[in-house]
């Protein structure tokens, strides 16, 4: 989401890195852009001013004039600002009390709060094997309270059923009441959106508040959100209090800058983003990493995350062995391409790695997507056992018949053995080189799809 | 804000939409009082002013251009804060008004098709639940199509809605395909001989390119029945929204020629000052703009209230 300022930053300091050494003119050429840049990503005025304030103190001195490349002195420094004002602190969810502990979710209409809560509901019940209640507290939105119960239909997460005219506070003790019972570990309480200028909703959600006594008080927002977002983290803390926020749509194309805002003024740690339609698209926020792919880092420690998360250990390994002696067979493809998948989208995952940004214009032109993917697998899918073991007795009938199973073209089916070829090739040279080499390597262009099974 | 639609009292819809707009402009007024109380249009005020208005959403091209065109006007003479808000007012006027456009219906098209798209969270159900309000109440016949097939519960949300309205809905399974669904809708809109048939579609990020053109898809297959459909494409956009919109029109409007915008949840205190800057760049109509979550509270975008209210001066 934050391309498009890493964009910009890119540009500045490219210029930047010509001029050799850095006079406080340049840095204030550079700081001016900056600004522009923090704005255009809807970083509030307000924060994006003392940002620079701090940006300039650091970077008029001496320790950048003698810096030997005074771009790279000064992307570090707006880095490390970046890091500072995103938080330090690694925004873990706090479930310490007596159980069951309440979470609370609140946020404007439309922030997404309630996808946020059965995806956390999901995430707390896989990761930290809590036994976890989900209840509704929107008694306005239209089957507000029926989208949370299909939700924990699909997450396998319980959701306290609803009570037709039943009032929020209601609803919170007896969905307290319920887990108490029932021995729940948390309860994450889910209300309706609300503008934070609503009183007489905000006084609503302070009485939700003393009923049920959260441990956390999630602010959830939209990555896109304005210069408003101040205004919004500011009004929700000093009525409600709030002990953290989540970050939606991190994998749109907006520049959040609304998470820089909401940090600085709330004082919070943004603790979760949302990065997809999926329920498992919850992850940590982690201050560093999107520090990092505001100044065009890539995210290498999400992307391995990511991976390790949904490929099993020791089923890596043996690809791994298997692959570097250059035994990869079609099989192994098809169960590469099905876990790229499950990573979520090409473009998503795209996004993570380090020098993305420009391959994914190429990526772009090159119409690699995520349906590439599908169609490849189908490739796969469609040959006979004994094809995908040795793919060299594929020959032109036994193409056009794949290529006919697959509802694909005999010059897909030819791509795709040619990048089977490229990859197994790649693997080969790359047991000799060692796994180092695999990361930084050159990519052969046009095969997408294969070079994600080298990044492991 | 219950559950009873409209009309609650607070002084009509422009006092609503003026006292939700008094927050953020107490803040681009404050500082130009601030800032001219005793002063001079000199740079050094020119910049804040500007600051100002980025603080508004105007974005930085356009609160640049606009401080630009009151320094040709007013550079180093003496000016009150007054004069600076209406000036500004004036000129963000005059770039509203071309697009402050309500939506046509041709009668001469029967079923007059609207197709209703954007992010996830923007306000499309809600929106399309006001306007088959207004349509019935205009003695129209309305038929609602639940495209979004993915969201859970969805179908549900629309149907309230429809009964409110007194419009029927037509919905599938779910996880069925929409544009299949659209189609199905828009046969069945034709055989009863419905007035209007409004499409819901599910929310999408604009740069997921599958989803893009399963957006696409809904078009190309409706056009199958009625090549002048979809008559109408709506892009949905809440008002809280910063410069991420100029990318959501240009891709919602590349990929499904979008016709017309509306403006949701106005009545916070984030005013969607991006608007001025997408006149002034896209040049497309602002419909209608949401201020309240009653049944009644879609109202005409009026650019010279909007304008105004956005600087703090009265209507």
């Amino acid at each position: 989401m934050f391309e498009s300022l890493t964009d910009k930053l890119s540009g500045i300091f490219d210029q930047l890195t010509k001029r050799g050494a850095l006079k406080e003119a340049d840095v204030d050429e550079v700081l001016r852009e900056i600004r522009l840049a923090l704005l255009d990503a809807d970083v509030a005025l307000e924060v994006a001013k003392d940002f620079i304030e701090r940006v300039r103190e650091r970077a008029v001195g001496s320790d950048v004039l003698k810096s030997v490349t005074p771009g790279q002195m000064v992307v570090k420094i707006v880095n490390d600002e970046l890091v500072v004002t995103l938080g330090s602190d690694d925004g873990g969810i706090n479930l310490v009390g007596t159980p069951p502990v309440a979470i609370l979710m609140v946020g404007l209409q439309g922030s997404g709060k309630t996808t946020t809560t059965a995806k956390l509901g999901q995430r707390l019940t896989k990761q930290e094997k809590k036994k976890v209640l989900m209840a509704s507290l929107d008694v306005y939105r239209p089957a507000a309270q029926q989208q949370l119960a299909t939700l924990g239909e699909q997450t396998e997460v319980r959701c306290l059923p609803a009570v037709i005219g039943e009032q929020p506070v209601a609803i919170t003790k007896r969905a307290m009441q319920m887990a108490r019972l029932e021995a729940f570990d948390v309860v994450i309480l889910d209300t309706a959106g609300r503008l934070h200028i609503d009183t007489e909703l905000m006084s609503e959600v302070q009485q939700v508040r003393d009923a049920a006594k959260p441990v956390e008080t999630l602010l959830v927002t939209d990555a896109m959100t304005g210069q408003d977002s101040v205004n919004v983290a500011r009004e929700f803390n000093e009525k409600i209090g709030i002990s953290g926020i989540v970050l939606t749509r991190v994998d749109g194309d907006a520049r959040g800058g609304a998470a820089l805002s909401m940090r600085t003024v709330a004082g919070c740690p943004v603790k979760l983003m949302g990065t997809g339609e999926t329920m498992e698209a919850l992850e940590t926020f982690n201050p560093e990493r999107i520090a990092g792919s505001i100044l065009g880092m890539g995210d290498i420690v999400g992307l391995v995350e990511k991976a390790q998360q949904v490929v099993e250990e020791e089923e890596a390994e043996r690809m791994a062995k298997k692959m570097l002696k250059g035994l990869f067979t079609l099989e192994d493809m098809a169960q590469q391409l099905s876990q790229i998948r499950k990573m979520g989208s090409l473009e998503g995952l795209m996004g993570m790695m380090p020098g993305a940004q420009k391959m994914k214009s190429q990526i772009a032109d090159a119409n690699v997507d995520d349906k590439m993917i599908a169609h490849q697998e189908a490739i796969i899918m469609s040959m006979t056992p004994k094809e995908r073991k040795n793919p060299k007795v594929i020959k032109s009938s036994r193409r056009k018949r794949i290529a006919a199973g697959s509802g694909t073209t005999v010059q897909e089916v030819n791509r795709l053995l040619k990048q089977h070829k490229q990859i197994s090739t790649m693997m080969k040279k790359a047991g000799k080189m060692g796994k180092r080499g695999l990361m930084g390597g050159n990519m052969p262009p046009g095969m997408m799809g294969g070079n994600i099974p080298g990044m492991r | 804000m219950s559950d009873d639609a409209g009309g609650n009292g607070g002084g009509g819809w422009l006092g609503r939409l003026k006292s939700g707009l008094s927050r953020s402009s107490e803040k681009i007024t404050g500082s130009i009082t601030g800032l001219f109380t005793k002063r001079k249009l000199d740079a050094a005020a020119l910049q804040d002013l500007e600051d100002a208005l980025i603080a508004g959403d105007l974005g930085v091209a356009t609160a640049t251009r606009l401080a630009g065109s009151l320094s040709d006007q007013r550079f180093d003479q003496e000016i009150t804060p007054d004069e600076v808000r209406a000036l500004l007012a004036d000129d963000i006027t005059k770039i509203l008004e071309p697009v402050a456009r309500p939506l046509d219906i041709d009668v001469n098209r029967k079923p007059f098709v609207i197709l209703v798209c954007g992010v996830n969270g923007s306000g499309k159900t809600t929106t399309i639940g006001k306007l088959a309000g207004q349509f019935r109440d205009q003695g129209k016949s309305v038929i609602i199509a639940a495209a979004d097939t993915f969201r859970a519960a969805a179908v549900e949300q629309l149907q309230v809605w429809g009964e409110r309205a007194g419009a029927e809905v037509i919905s599938g399974q779910p996880g069925a395909d929409a544009a299949g669904l659209a189609f199905g809708a828009l046969e069945k809109a034709r055989a009863g001989g419905a007035d209007i048939l409004m499409i819901d579609t599910a929310g999408r990020l604009q740069n997921r390119k599958d989803l893009m053109a399963e957006l696409e898809k809904i078009v190309r297959v409706i056009a199958k029945l009625d090549d002048s459909a979809p008559h109408a494409t709506l892009l949905v956009m809440d008002a809280t929204i910063g410069q991420n919109a100029h990318s959501q029109v240009e891709t919602f409007k590349q990929m499904i020629n979008v016709s017309g915008l509306v403006m949701t949840k106005l009545d916070g205190s984030a005013k969607g000052g991006v608007v001025v800057a997408l006149a002034e760049k896209f040049g497309l109509p602002v419909h209608a703009v949401g201020v309240g979550e009653g049944i009644d509270d879609l109202r005409p975008f009026e650019a010279r209230a909007f304008a105004r209210s956005l600087m703090g001066l009265d209507a």
